[in-house]
């Protein structure tokens, strides 16, 4: 049999029919669905008189427009209230397991399947938003739809697709200390473009992703989209199998062993062939930081603003002049030692246990420097309570950090959490774009631990060098 | 859905690139649960100033934009979320049809969705219609044909562009996809049979 790739394997047995003209007729192991991009879905069901096909096969939670101070209280936006209401009501009609705001387990939709154990290896699994390449990470098919796609699945447990392209991103050497999985994603998505994956599925390879945990291989996965992919994948191995084994909704016992076998066979053959290849050399990566409105906007830390006048293309320096406009920086300025007013650390992206350790472990015993609000949004109640337990709530809370509940917050404010307009964050979320985290908000993306330490700076500052 | 088969229209200009879909509906605006009532906060943060009132240097704002109904746009378009809403907003506003070198995937999927046509022009196509368009002083009309996969104006431009066939199909029908893929229930049921049973193809990849 010709050498197939992960990719191939997991779309070849999720094929129910090829349809003519090209597309195909996919089966979706797990859907995820959350209050913003499924009201209108549930709408359309009803409206036709059709029920949800497999509600075993989806979970819903509240993520997007929740609050994260305090619980207890009614959500003071009406228009959210009602959207999460919704949520509720169609769980309760349709049939779908919910972790509301009420829930121990609700958290940011990609956080919660892995902790979960609903994520893995082999799945397709889709949910109305884009960072559900973020699931890949397990040796999942995961990509986002928009709402008339999650009813379609709603409906059928079926989606047509036409097959993406594959591309393998592959890293190679060690990541040198203070180098994260951000970096190395960043890194790719400035040296491809956002849509230098456009069309394809990214599987990552290489020495640097063999020796990233899981929830720095969620990290990179999470980000395929930034670069214009369809999904992001990694294959199985043990570190994959160590996290899911004990997890609520994984296999069990001789379940697991078996399940085990059969997946390690995902990982792609010797001698599979790729549309695309692309190769790092992570040893050589610097710490990242996006200076622009995209993701691909990104520098080393060490570098400094560019100058549009060195972009040929005419499209691509007006977009320099426009975001460093926007961004309010000059060409030639350092990134290292940029002012920042506000810290973010949240999202699907970086706001696992791991990213928080690993933030909490420069903020120890400092304080956040004069004038910076800060802010630590865990990437679901479980985190939450994991830090707490580990008492880097007490660290991030004595050094002047902010400790919330979770959801996206900020990431693409939604909720209350936003930025004022010419504010400069130091995030560690996976959207730059002009007002993402409020109009007139400037947004520069970057590893947890580069965000904790601008934070107790007051500036940008280069990680390898922080005591 | 209502079909796309032939439409002339005004074109308005967006030569940027990779638009985002936070720019067309600005997050603030996801709290909606209808499909509807997004046209007035279509690309709200450019169109409105911060006081709300318009941005004349905003290109759907000034007078010779009012009535476009096929947006010309940089590279990359609709890159970013998945939200479906900056479909629902373009739609609403009165596009039919978005043309760009290229297009986000998920974008791309959920116009096909809705009946906005996305059409795919080379570099060369679309700097010739930003300048057709200028030259007109926003007064520019062409015609899309998606039966015969041209976009065309009155004084010479004639450019092909490429449609995978299901879409075509789709938007030239306004299909409802779902009650299509509804007449596969034997082949899904089947599907699922041999899933269960261990026979299915995911036991072996």
């Amino acid at each position: 049999m010709k050498p197939r790739t992960l990719f191939d394997k997991v779309w070849a047995s999720h094929v129910v029919h090829g349809l003519p003209d090209g597309p195909e007729l996919l089966y979706v192991d797990l859907h995820l669905v959350h209050e913003v991009t499924s009201p209108q879905a549930f709408e359309g069901l009803r409206l036709a008189g059709r029920r949800v096909r497999r509600p075993e096969l989806t979970v819903a939670t509240v993520d997007h427009n929740v609050p994260t101070d305090d619980r207890t209280l009614p959500i003071a936006d009406a228009l959210a209230a009602r959207q999460v209401g919704a949520l509720g009501e169609n769980a309760r009609e349709f049939g779908i397991e919910l972790f509301d705001l009420a829930s121990p387990r609700q958290g940011i939709v990609h956080v919660i399947g892995p902790e979960l154990g609903v994520t893995q290896p082999g799945m397709v699994i889709v949910c109305g938003d884009s960072h559900t390449s973020t699931h890949g990470a397990f040796g999942a098919l995961a990509f986002g739809i928009g709402t008339s796609e999650v009813e379609h699945v709603l409906a059928t447990q079926c989606l047509v697709a036409m097959r993406p392209r594959t591309m393998e991103a592959r890293f190679e050497g060690a990541p040198a200390p203070g180098v994260t999985a951000k970096d190395l994603v960043l890194a790719l998505i400035g040296h491809i473009g956002t849509a230098g994956a456009t069309g394809h599925v990214i599987e990552y390879t290489g020495d640097a992703i063999r020796g990233l945990s899981m929830e720095g291989r969620m990290t990179v996965c999470n980000m395929s989209i930034e670069a214009g992919a369809r999904a992001g994948m990694i294959a199985p191995d043990d570190t994959t199998f160590g996290y899911l084994q004990g997890r609520p909704r994984a296999p069990a016992g001789e379940r697991f062993t078996r399940a085990v076998a059969r997946w390690r066979r995902l990982a792609s053959d010797e001698g599979a062939v790729y549309d695309t290849r692309v190769t790092l050399d992570a040893a050589s990566l610097a710490p990242q930081v996006t200076w622009g409105t995209n993701p691909g906007m990104v520098a080393d830390i060490t570098a400094r603003v560019p100058d549009p006048a060195g972009f040929a293309v005419a499209a691509e320096r007006e977009a320099v002049e426009r975001a460093l406009a926007y961004m309010d920086l000059r060409p030639g300025t350092p990134l290292e030692g940029l002012p920042i007013d506000r810290v973010f650390l949240g999202s699907c992206t970086n706001a696992r246990i791991e990213d928080l350790r690993s933030a909490a472990r420069v903020v120890r015993g400092r304080r956040v420097a004069a004038g910076v609000r800060a802010l630590v949004v865990p990437g679901s109640q479980q985190v939450k309570a994991q830090a707490e337990a580990e008492g880097l709530d007490r660290v991030f809370r004595e050094a002047g950090f902010e400790w919330r509940n979770s959801g996206c917050s900020m990431c693409l404010g939604m909720n209350p959490d936003i930025l004022a307009s010419g504010e400069r964050c130091a995030a560690t979320s996976n959207r730059n774009f002009e007002g993402r985290q409020g109009r007139g908000g400037r947004t520069h993306l970057m590893s947890p631990a580069m965000a904790a330490a601008a934070g107790i700076a007051g500036h940008l500052v280069d990680i390898r060098r922080w005591a | 859905m209502t079909p796309f088969v032939r439409h002339e229209g005004r074109v308005a200009a967006l030569p940027r690139v990779n638009v985002d879909t936070d720019q067309i509906v600005p997050k603030q605006f996801l709290k909606r649960i209808e499909r509807t009532g997004f046209a007035p906060v279509l690309f709200h943060d450019w169109r409105y100033r911060a006081d709300g009132s318009p941005d004349p240097a905003f290109e759907l704002n000034p007078p010779a934009a009012a009535g476009a109904s096929i947006l010309v746009a940089g590279a990359n378009f609709g890159c970013g979320s998945s939200r479906e809403h900056a479909v629902w907003a373009l739609r609403e506003y009165g596009f039919r049809a978005v043309i760009a070198e290229s297009f986000a995937d998920i974008f791309y999927a959920n116009c096909c969705q809705n009946g906005l046509l996305a059409v795919r022009l080379v570099p060369g196509e679309v700097r010739e219609l930003f300048a057709r368009h200028a030259r007109a002083a926003g007064r520019y009309d062409v015609v899309v044909d998606l039966e015969a996969q041209t976009v065309v104006d009155d004084a010479g431009f004639h450019a092909a562009f490429s449609i995978a066939p299901y879409h075509r199909e789709m938007l030239l029908a306004g299909l409802d996809e779902i009650g299509r893929t509804l007449l596969e229930e034997d082949r899904i049921g089947a599907y699922e049979q041999a899933r269960e049973t261990g026979k299915g193809k995911g036991e072996t990849w």
